[in-house]
């Protein structure tokens, strides 16, 4: 994924062509969470605190298998709990993996006024950069998933990488490499699709969720983060995931064209200001 | 001479002005990328967040002690509606068809309004937006509002604020030294501010 440059393209003493040459590959990574085998035994937690090197913090217990109420600076990956009551009386335990999406067009990139305090990689990752971070938290209004968390003592905002240093010295994220069940899997975004597709159409053809699908939401570019769900028309069920999230339209305003309609105003004025100067000059006392 | 603005109203408008200018430059640094180098001035990013909420609280507070100096001086009446009529005659400096006016002219209240309002937009969508962690997840929707009435407010008065220091500095020679040294010609006075040097001099 990183290591494309390293590609072999000619070697020395070799008998035939370059095995692999020429052909094309998908550089961009992506996450596929299968919730329909995840059995919330919260091993992605641990291990995305253990590589992050951030404590342990205290529980919340509400009596649900969900650790705290909600993502924190220092604790990038929660299991979501919900206990759906289906149609039929009968109980469903929904576990979802929650943490940052890295959408394709990512709102809190967009909402980032900040030189550098959001990069996205070629490969699809977004990520914070502390150091650049000013703490206005912009991010938080751009982003549709509530993803980024604000560090009252440092400033800072703090969100999953993806690993990023994992992926870039060809590693899988802490959380993938934990996973017991193999619900969670990485590769490249063209590959989870894939996979995803095939495990949402065996799920349709060989059980009783006909509605599964691969949460992979357009409104955002689609994200290097995708979901299988039991139920595809009802995400909001996994702990509130958004059916169509996308960059809030008046963020979009406010960094496209509101900048220059102020700008042009802006300038406008001074130039106006600095004509009527040159056309009148400043008032006599007489 | 004759006295214009004492002591106090003259901390009174400069601390409003620097406490303005401040957030104007570290606003403008938020506002556009191209502008970023304005918080670098300005202390760096991290350090222009933390006090430009801060700095906006003393600008708000210093207009309100304004209002409370100058209220009875910027109240709109009737001599200003007609001062509106002919204000073409006073761009075009033909002020001799212009009406006599008091203290401040029906511009001058007009500036001082847009400030006094826009002070109040920005105090009001800038506490949500110093804390929006405490903004629930369920009310987001209010967090590109407050921003956009934030951007839109400031524009407003810095159109005001670009046509308040032109005519100051520029356009009327003799303010910029009122509002530093406290006085005024009876020349200036009389130019001007025809009713108010009238009820200043007896004159």
């Amino acid at each position: 994924m990183s290591n494309g440059t390293l590609q072999i393209k000619a070697i020395s003493g070799h008998a035939g062509p370059v095995a692999g040459l020429d052909t094309s590959r998908d550089y961009s990574v992506a996450k596929l969470i299968d919730v329909t085998t995840c059995i919330g035994c919260k091993a992605c937690e641990v291990a995305c605190l253990e590589w992050n090197g951030y404590p342990f913090r205290e529980t919340v217990f509400d009596n649900t298998y969900q650790t705290m109420p909600d993502t924190e600076w220092n604790y990038y990956n929660l299991i979501r709990f919900n206990e759906h009551v289906n149609e039929d009386g009968t109980l469903s335990w929904l576990m979802r993996k929650d943490g940052c999406m890295h959408c394709a067009d990512p709102g809190c990139l967009r909402a980032c006024p900040a030189d550098g305090a959001i990069v996205q990689y070629a490969n699809g990752i977004v990520d914070f950069n502390q150091e650049h971070c000013i703490g206005c938290q912009y991010c938080v209004t751009g982003c549709p998933f509530n993803i980024p968390k604000f560090n009252s003592e440092t400033k800072k905002v703090h969100k999953c990488t993806l690993c990023s240093d994992r992926v870039g010295a060809g590693l899988e994220p802490a959380c993938i490499k934990a996973c017991p069940t193999g619900c969670l899997h990485f590769g490249t975004k063209e590959d989870m699709k894939d996979l995803g597709e095939k495990r949402a159409l065996q799920l349709r053809e060989h059980t009783s969720h006909t509605n599964a699908g691969v949460y992979d939401p357009a409104g955002v570019g689609g994200t290097h983060v995708m979901y299988v769900l039991h139920d595809i028309e009802h995400p909001e069920r996994y702990g509130g995931l958004p059916k169509n999230p996308t960059i809030p339209l008046l963020v979009r305003i406010w960094k496209g064209p509101m900048k220059w309609i102020g700008n042009l105003a802006m300038v406008g004025g001074i130039l106006g200001v600095a004509l009527h100067f040159l056309r009148f000059g400043p008032k006599n006392e007489q | 001479m004759i006295e214009r603005y004492p002591f106090h109203e003259r901390i009174c408008h400069w601390l409003t002005g620097f406490a303005y200018l401040y957030c104007f430059g570290t606003g403008l640094a938020f506002y556009s990328p191209y502008l970023f180098w304005l918080a670098a001035m300005l202390g760096g990013g991290p350090t222009s967040r933390f006090w430009h909420p801060v700095v906006g609280l003393v600008f708000f507070g210093a207009q309100m002690w304004m209002h409370h100096i100058w209220r009875a001086d910027v109240s709109i009446g009737p001599a200003d509606t007609e001062w509106l009529e002919k204000a073409k005659y006073y761009v075009s400096n033909q002020d001799e068809k212009v009406p006599a006016q008091g203290k401040y002219n029906a511009g001058q209240k007009l500036y001082y309004w847009a400030m006094f309002y826009g002070a109040f937009l920005l105090l009001l969508s800038g506490a949500f937006m110093w804390f929006p962690e405490y903004i629930s997840f369920d009310w987001r929707w209010v967090r590109p509002v407050v921003v956009f009435i934030h951007e839109g407010a400031a524009l407003i008065t810095i159109g005001a604020f670009i046509i308040h220091v032109y005519m100051s500095v520029f356009m009327v020679p003799g303010s910029v030294a009122a509002m530093v040294h406290g006085s005024v010609s009876k020349d200036w006075a009389r130019a001007h501010h025809r009713l108010w040097f009238h009820q200043k001099t007896g004159e």
